[in-house]
């Protein structure tokens, strides 16, 4: 890990939200919300807890990122290019013919892209693989996991969980990114998720329930679940804000998957520009 | 010797014998059980190579995902289960985290076709080697007999990708000895013929054989190739069987749609010449009923392969 401060960490999450708002709008397509709610978790893992070597993508002894909730790669492309994943400018080709930004994070294409995601509930399984790999191979990487809360909806989750569990991966650490928002409307109305964070517990899971939007509380929490070597795996339950730092986004499930128009990005980074971001 | 008398063994079980000798040379080789290591024959390497077994229950869906993510470290893990599972509960799995990142992660499956025979159409995998054929990057293979089980297991793992492998639950005939080569990709020449061929793979290889056995004391001479690998086809095969004989028997314990038959005729099919007859299950669901029994309700016999092979071979046709 490095020793980033909270405020550094911050202004990095303005600087990825502002990178994901452009991506989006100069592709005129993408997800927005998720990624913006993502934007505080990403920068503290990307740019100070995670084992990571811009320069040797494929290093073995790194640790993983795994975004189970795919369709908000805009906010990990940001992430990795301001880390010299690729150069920046790449970032002007989301979602275009032949780009390394595909709609949805291609392993085999973008550097820094540790397994393919996009089809929901399938990544996390993928974060468990790798989290026994370590273990048996008696490597010290941890795995980091991105779950959305209607991805829970997914059973496939819960077969991971138990996994997860089972094989005591203390080395995985899940967020759960709590926004309560899906594209049909808020989770308690497509589908309840009654008491997602007890649910990770009653699986085994040490959990730990936060404000996902708050930078200190993040940080302070990745702390606690990496001096945690007790056999379980962990599970950051985050509650967070849809669309966070971008008052017509936030909360919205109407910002799920669609782009900003010329107006709506030019007041997106006013107000990205002007402190609103957390 | 006919069928009836030959010596028989499940291909699972050269499939479990084989799975711990890989182990043991090569650490790398890893198991996931999906609580069925038992009737899939990994029981040996679960006791044997306990560091390379991993079981995740009954949860055939992450155990396509836990292989990935071994696979992304190196490991070559085989995920172990039964045809029905391993191809069509897992499918969407092995198709995001498998074939489109092209992993090397191989599925090995017992209980195909109609072998598992007393357990009725729920456990019957007639549509498995036809859905995954049509997923870019993954092989597709079911070997026929004890010997070719092991051989074809033996290449799998020293062959990058995903892999589908398909073994039998019932015993069937050994047509091989343990000196009998078999590459991926490549058809088999069982005999050689000039009137008809007959191309078959897994569990009616043996019929297909037998047929050609028939079909000789008729005075015709049938080639016979076991087309263990239907993806990526050996199509020179097939085009030398087209261009050499011009008619060509399909015999498969598999639906008769986009299975070995389907393979075949799309090859047929681009050379504008060739005769091309498909036999294999016929679109309908089994059930529980002696193995014998549901491949006759379908056609797949000895009798019928060797009339249908008759029929249209050009120098005997009616």
């Amino acid at each position: 890990m490095k020793n980033t401060s909270v405020a550094e960490l911050k202004e990095i999450a303005r600087d990825l939200r502002k990178k994901t708002v452009s991506m989006v709008y100069k592709a005129q397509s993408g997800h927005p919300g998720g990624s913006l709610s993502a934007a505080d978790y990403v920068s503290a893992l990307y740019f100070r807890e995670m084992n990571i070597d811009p320069k040797n993508p494929r290093w073995e002894d790194r640790d993983r990122f795994v975004l189970s909730k795919g369709h908000v790669c805009p906010i990990q492309y940001a992430a990795l290019a301001t880390l010299g994943y690729f150069p920046l400018e790449v970032l002007d080709t989301l979602r275009q013919e032949g780009s390394i930004l595909q709609g949805h994070p291609c392993m085999k294409k973008c550097p820094g892209i540790d397994i393919s995601t996009g089809s929901l509930g399938q990544g996390f399984a993928c974060g468990v693989g790798m989290g026994i790999a370590a273990k048996r191979d008696n490597k010290d990487y941890r795995v980091f996991v991105v779950l959305g809360d209607g991805e829970c909806q997914e059973g496939e989750i819960w077969e991971a969980a138990q996994i997860a569990n089972k094989y005591r991966l203390d080395n995985v650490v899940v967020f759960v990114d709590d926004n309560n928002l899906q594209i049909d409307g808020t989770c308690d109305e497509v589908m309840p998720n009654i008491d997602l964070g007890k649910k990770f517990e009653a699986f085994g899971f040490e959990t730990y329930e936060i404000d996902g939007n708050s930078m200190e509380q993040i940080v302070a929490t990745l702390d606690m679940a990496r001096a945690a070597k007790n056999g379980k795996p962990k599970c950051i339950f985050a509650h967070t804000v849809k669309g966070k730092g971008v008052s017509f986004m936030e909360n919205s499930c109407a910002w799920h998957g669609i782009a900003p128009n010329d107006e709506q990005y030019k007041q997106a980074m006013d107000e990205l520009n002007g402190g609103v971001a957390s | 010797m006919s069928t009836a008398t030959m010596q028989k063994i499940a291909t699972r079980d050269g499939f479990g014998e084989e799975i711990v000798a890989l182990g043991k040379q090569d650490p790398n080789i890893y198991v996931v059980d999906v609580d069925i290591g038992k009737s899939c024959k990994t029981t040996a390497f679960a006791k044997e190579l306990p560091g390379q077994h991993v079981n995740v229950g009954i949860a055939e869906q992450s155990a396509a995902g836990v292989a990935a993510g071994l696979a992304t470290t190196g490991k070559i893990p085989y995920v172990v289960t039964y045809a029905v599972f391993g191809s069509l509960r897992m499918c969407e799995m092995i198709r995001q985290e498998i074939c489109y990142p092209n992993l090397n992660v191989k599925i090995a499956c017992s209980h195909g076709g109609l072998t598992p025979a007393n357990d009725g159409a729920s456990h019957q995998s007639i549509e498995d080697m036809g859905v995954l054929r049509t997923l870019p990057n993954m092989t597709v293979i079911m070997p026929a007999d004890y010997y070719a089980a092991k051989k074809l297991m033996a290449a799998s793992a020293e062959t990058f990708g995903p892999m589908y492998l398909r073994f039998t639950r019932d015993a069937v005939p050994v047509i091989y000895d343990e000196d009998t080569e078999f590459t991926i990709g490549k058809a088999h020449l069982v005999q050689d013929g000039t009137d008809v061929a007959i191309i078959a793979n897994g569990d009616t290889v043996c019929l297909a054989v037998e047929a050609a056995r028939e079909l000789q004391a008729q005075g015709i001479r049938a080639r016979v190739l076991d087309m263990h690998t239907i993806k990526p086809l050996d199509e020179e095969a097939v085009r030398r069987c087209v261009e050499e004989i011009g008619a060509i028997v399909t015999v498969e314990d598999h639906n008769i749609l986009n299975g070995l038959g389907s393979a075949v005729s799309e090859v047929v099919a681009g050379m504008g010449r060739g005769i091309v007859r498909r036999i294999g299950v016929q679109d309908q669901y089994g059930m529980s009923a002696p193995y014998e029994r549901l491949l006759a309700m379908n056609g797949i016999t000895v009798e019928n392969i060797a009339a249908t092979a008759k029929s249209i071979a050009p120098a005997f046709k009616l």
